[in-house]
């Protein structure tokens, strides 16, 4: 196969992984990281690391300044409107819980929260412990026989008691884009507060929240080719207005009194404590990196590798895809062969993908699954990569029938 | 501790292993070789909770030595479950506490096996075996 990253070389841990015999296509779970991020944690550390937001002394001064230019840096590349909008977290997860707890009071008992029935478990524990917190009711949007969410059903669904709509972008199990334009555009008629998930989204096509018109969007550095320990908030200003502090301590606050705080306005009030400041440094650095490469030519890329991917999948005898997956990833089973005994001999051969639930429960509940292969692809991944999962998938289903 | 033979002749199979292939073989024919359990058996109460696949362990002595049944849905993981198994079955109670079982598997060249970032639930098994041998 004939399909070459030019970006390969720029990822020392993929070269690393192949030199050790594995190939690597679990990215939708984690990321490897290019040279410039692994050169940022480096320079950081080396150079002096220090608190932000705290000291007035020299590298105090220099952290904040290189933690706030990664704010600013973030905004940009999201395309909010201003750096205010960008609140740091520990990841998607998190930020999906400061939401969850941010906005609690912003609910009444009855109101509902609409989510989709492929949300990650990100996507979906924090709305329903909530719901049952407060007496709302979370309402499911059914999906379509390809995987997508189903619009007829959603324009019954949302409606006026829709307080919020949470939604991922790109499903981390069926890989297919979720219709956003119509759906949000349906929970703003009626006043619902929306939330993207774009933990995968975001991976795979520049986010630019001003378009998508969402609230809140947020996303996760690690599958970004960045480092753990770090997530995006955004939150548009005048939804960001419902948001509660849920975090205490630190430096979040304004004032302190033993029975008493004030705290400060978006976004410090909502890092209580000391952030990743290494890991969002890296972020920066990922930023830059992938803002250097050809936008074009990285989707191209990317499309060519799904492609060769689903060709490569579909002359598999039994083999059945889950939904019509369109980008980043592709999930399937084997008939008459146990997902368990796949991944152990994959595993066997050094091919690095996943198989279970991908933390979407509900959905495979739903398809009638316990589990499902998935494979998953970065810039990185070339057609040596597809060439070799190909060879391991024929040998072990070989074995197994 | 001597190896009760059905061991000796595990390790014996598998350490004359030549690559992936034959140790995979050779887990599917020991996964064969299992006492099955009863339909009836196969129940919410035997089920070991903590594994993706579906794996069901009864106990049907405990002294003076352990006796174990049990059995999976996924077929490489019935091969691990026997050769567990005729490691375990006939040791005591305070025998199965103290049994160096990654040695075991590193012994027969299925280390990785037992490693916690797998969900396969041999870690699990063992556990609930300890418990049920309480
Ligand atoms: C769609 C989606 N949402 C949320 C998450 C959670 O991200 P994190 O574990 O980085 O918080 C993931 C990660 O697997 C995901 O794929």
């Amino acid at each position: 196969m004939q399909l070459t990253s030019p970006w390969r070389a720029d990822f020392p841990g993929i070269l690393a992984l192949a030199a050790e015999g594995q190939t690597y296509l679990d990215s939708a779970a984690t990321s490897q990281k290019p040279q410039a991020v692994l050169d940022a944690l480096q320079a950081y550390y080396t150079g002096g690391a220090a608190n932000v937001h705290r000291a007035q002394h020299l590298p105090g001064d220099r952290a904040t300044r290189a933690f706030e230019a990664v704010r600013s840096q973030v905004a940009g590349w999201l395309n909010a409107a201003g750096s205010q909008e960008i609140i740091f977290t520990r990841g998607t997860t998190e930020a999906i819980n400061l939401l969850a707890y941010g906005l609690e009071n912003h609910f009444q008992a009855g109101d509902e929260i609409v989510i989709s029935a492929l949300e990650h478990h990100a996507n979906l524990l924090p709305w329903q412990q909530l719901a049952r917190r407060r007496g709302l009711t979370l309402v499911v949007l059914p999906l379509d026989e390809h995987g997508q969410i189903d619009l007829t059903q959603a324009r019954q669904l949302i409606g006026p008691r829709t307080r919020l709509l949470a939604v991922s972008q790109l499903s981390n199990v069926l890989g297919a884009w979720a219709p956003l334009d119509e759906l949000l555009s349906l929970g703003r008629q009626h006043g619902a507060l929306t939330l993207v998930d774009g933990a995968q989204g975001a991976v795979h096509q520049r986010p630019d929240v001003q378009a998508l018109n969402c609230d809140f969007y947020v996303f996760s550095a690690h599958k970004l080719y960045s480092a753990e320990g770090c997530g995006v908030l955004y939150a548009r200003s005048a939804a960001a207005q419902h948001l509660q502090p849920w975090q205490f301590g630190g430096e979040m606050v304004l004032d302190c009194d033993y029975q008493q705080a004030r705290f400060r306005p978006l976004p410090l009030g909502f890092e209580a404590g000391t952030p990743a400041i290494g890991s969002v440094l890296a972020l920066g650095a990922a930023l830059d990196y992938l803002s250097c490469l050809d936008p074009v030519a990285v989707s191209t890329h990317e499309q060519a590798l799904h492609d060769a991917l689903l060709a490569g999948l579909t002359q598999i005898h039994g083999l059945r895809l889950l939904g019509s997956p369109q980008l980043a990833l592709a999930s399937f089973t084997v008939d008459g062969v146990h997902g368990s005994d796949l991944a152990h001999l994959l595993s066997e051969q050094g091919v690095c993908v996943r198989t279970g639930h991908h933390c979407a429960m509900p959905l495979l509940k739903q398809l009638g699954l316990s589990g499902a292969t998935r494979v998953s692809l970065g810039l990185y991944n070339d057609g040596g990569d597809l060439q070799r999962l190909f060879t391991a998938l024929d040998q072990a289903l070989e074995l197994l029938r | 501790m001597s190896l009760p033979a059905a061991a000796m002749q595990a390790r014996e199979a598998f350490t004359a292993c030549a690559g992936w292939e034959q140790r995979a073989r050779l887990l599917m024919q020991w996964g064969e070789r299992l006492e099955p359990l009863q339909e009836a058996e196969r129940n919410e109460h035997n089920r070991v909770q903590g594994c993706e696949s579906l794996v069901w362990l009864v106990a049907d002595q405990r002294t003076p030595a352990m006796a174990f049944r049990a059995t999976s849905d996924a077929r490489l993981l019935r091969g691990l479950l026997a050769v567990l198994l005729v490691r375990v079955n006939g040791l005591s109670a305070a025998e199965l506490a103290t049994l160096d079982l990654p040695a075991w598997f590193n012994e027969l060249g299925l280390g990785r096996q037992l490693s916690p970032s797998r969900s396969n639930g041999l870690n699990a098994v063992l556990q609930r075996m300890i418990a049920l041998a309480d």
